[in-house]
């Protein structure tokens, strides 16, 4: 039996600035671009489940019409180009989730505004991704709806919280999906997907509309195949917004202009002890090549000491539960959804972890040191990053796990975001990206931390990585028993 | 309560406070799991932070403003705020009660 058809049409193998390159000399459609996403989808998402919610294909085809009769010199790369959010964001016209059946039915009276951002740049929404509910979790099985798949190994998670974006990106969908990341959400799936993602600087993309998970460590970011394609969406929709206080005043950069396949003068640190136990031995492997592959790029790259990891995960599981037990208390079935009872097992637990970290008596052992403990953290990441451009770190201790592992152990769960948590915390931006594939055909990841606002330079770091490597280039071939 | 688990009546005030409803089945799997949570993130007593400021937000970012003026694009109509809502009266959302009539 064949779990998904292959299809023969491979546009969407290209980079987004080539695709938009043909789309200008009117060589390939906005038409045909849609109907290669329906086409793909339709061959595989009664295995993967990806999606939670599709539009309508005419729907989709109508505007990718419009797109292609309205396209001028002047229209923005992603004019009349398909993609997909992670369905944590508010969306006028499709359905929105958050994975919960909390939010079964429920249509927002108004758009995001990443989608608002998108849509003005004439990108056609065709699809709501599947997530762990609420952002709870790193394997998307806590969802309400059928589990995400793994396209490399359908007995395997797709990693979490945004397992669907990431997988959709895999099986080339579409070029690229809006990923959400609290503590990995968009980094995770991408190791564990084999694909490109970007958890950007803390307020540099705006918040409103994200339903959101724990707000001081939300941030919108773009998934994609390549460092490039995530530069080219994330300068479509960076900047402030007057609709979210804490999106950042900071200018919008070129992002996708001046990358160089030249490291020389870029400085990386290497922290030791990310590399001790814990770390699965191919993941080490191939990210201690990927720094060689760095220095012969012309990067210098020194071992650092960043020692707080083993405190992370801690200050991480007080501040994001505390911040979403009172983020999710809206939730009472009253002005929209359904009630309270509807909660996962794992939203249910987090809620209650946050309640019991700011309850009386408790504050100042919990929440109020978590707090300090994030100061600790941001002057440890300011001395390494005022003198190295990044941090190379592993993205995962271990590949895609089989379903299940992480279901039904809290401390599994937690530990899994060991490398990515911290990110948050401190607010600085990550590029995570492919670095090889485990014997068993696993795709490996590693993120590249950077600066505040420094998203330029790990696009660089990073496109320049992929000029020399060629694993954001593998996709899944699906599977015939 | 440092490294141990919670109790039984500790579980049913938290939930009380969350305002997440358990049964007594999903409140013995709580104590277990909720426990080993609490006792995990223990651990951070640990680290030394003693005159340390606490942070809560990374932007930099004070006494963000808007104008004081009213934004008729962002406003909802009755109908529209109401069309996610189960229960409806004449233009309202139905509540439970909040005071109860004395006998």
């Amino acid at each position: 039996m064949l779990y998904w058809r292959q299809v023969n049409k491979n546009l969407l193998d290209l980079s987004i600035l080539e695709l938009a390159k043909r789309l200008q000399d009117k060589s390939i459609t906005s038409v045909e671009l849609v109907d290669e996403s329906y086409e793909r989808m339709e061959a595989s998402e009664s295995v993967i489940h990806a999606a939670i919610t599709i539009r309508d294909k005419k729907e989709a085809l109508a505007l990718a019409k419009k797109a292609d009769e309205t396209r001028t010199a002047h229209s923005s790369p992603l004019h009349g180009m398909p993609y997909v959010v992670k369905d944590g964001y508010v969306t006028k016209d499709l359905r929105t989730t958050a994975a919960s059946k909390v939010l079964d039915t429920f249509m927002s009276p108004y758009n995001a505004t990443v989608i608002e951002k998108l849509e003005a740049k004439g990108a056609i929404l065709i699809g709501k991704m599947n997530m762990d509910a609420w952002g709870h979790g790193a394997s998307t099985e806590n969802t309400d709806y059928p589990v995400t798949k793994n396209p490399w190994d359908i007995t395997r998670s797709a990693g979490g919280s945004g397992g669907g974006p990431a997988a959709a990106i895999a099986l080339r969908y579409v070029p690229f999906a809006i990923g959400e990341d609290t503590g990995g959400s968009i980094r995770l799936p991408a190791a564990w997907c084999g694909i490109t993602s970007l958890k950007v600087t803390y307020g540099r993309v705006s918040r409103y509309g994200a339903i959101a998970y724990a707000s001081s460590l939300d941030t919108v970011g773009p998934t994609a195949k390549t460092a490039e394609d995530c530069a080219v969406v994330l300068e479509a929709i960076a900047g402030v917004d007057p609709k979210d206080a804490t999106s950042s005043p900071h200018a919008v950069d070129d992002y996708a202009n001046g990358m160089t396949k030249s490291l020389t003068g870029k400085r990386i640190a290497f922290p030791t002890e990310y590399y001790k136990e814990g770390l699965d031995t191919e993941i080490k492997a191939a990210i201690f090549k990927a720094r060689e592959q760095f220095v012969s790029l012309g990067a210098v790259v020194e071992d650092v000491s960043m020692p707080l990891l083993e405190f992370g995960v801690p200050v991480y599981y007080i501040l994001a539960p505390s911040e979403t037990s009172s983020n999710l208390g809206r939730y009472d079935g009253v002005r929209y959804g359904n009630g309270r009872e509807l909660f996962t097992k794992e939203t249910s637990r987090r809620v209650m972890t946050g309640t019991y970290a700011l309850s009386s008596g408790y504050y100042d052992a919990y929440y109020k040191k978590a707090q300090k403990a994030r100061t600790v953290f941001i002057k440890n990441y300011a001395s390494i990053l005022s003198k190295y451009d990044a941090i190379l770190a592993p993205v995962t201790t271990v590949p895609a796990t089989k379903f299940g592992a992480l279901l039904e152990d809290p401390v599994a769960n937690m530990m899994m975001d060991v490398y990515n948590v911290t990110v948050n915390i401190v607010g600085v931006p990550s590029l995570a990206l492919p670095c090889g594939f485990t014997k068993d055909g696993l795709p490996m990841g590693m993120q590249l931390i950077g600066n505040m606002h420094g998203e330029k330079t790990l696009i660089s770091l990073g496109s320049a990585y992929q000029s020399a490597t060629d694993w954001h280039t593998k996709t899944p071939q699906g599977v015939t028993i | 309560m440092k490294g141990s688990l919670l109790s039984i009546d500790d579980i049913k005030k938290i939930a009380k406070l969350a305002n997440i409803p358990i049964s007594e089945k999903q409140s013995e799997e709580l104590i277990k799991q909720v426990g080993v949570t609490v006792a995990y993130v223990s651990k951070l007593q640990e680290l030394p932070t003693d005159g340390v400021i606490e942070t809560s937000q990374v932007t930099g970012l004070e006494n963000v403003m808007r104008e004081d003026v009213v934004d008729e694009s962002r406003m909802f109509s009755q109908v529209e705020a109401l069309k996610n809502a189960t229960h409806t009266h004449n233009g309202f959302f139905v509540v439970d009660a909040v005071l109860e009539a004395s006998e």
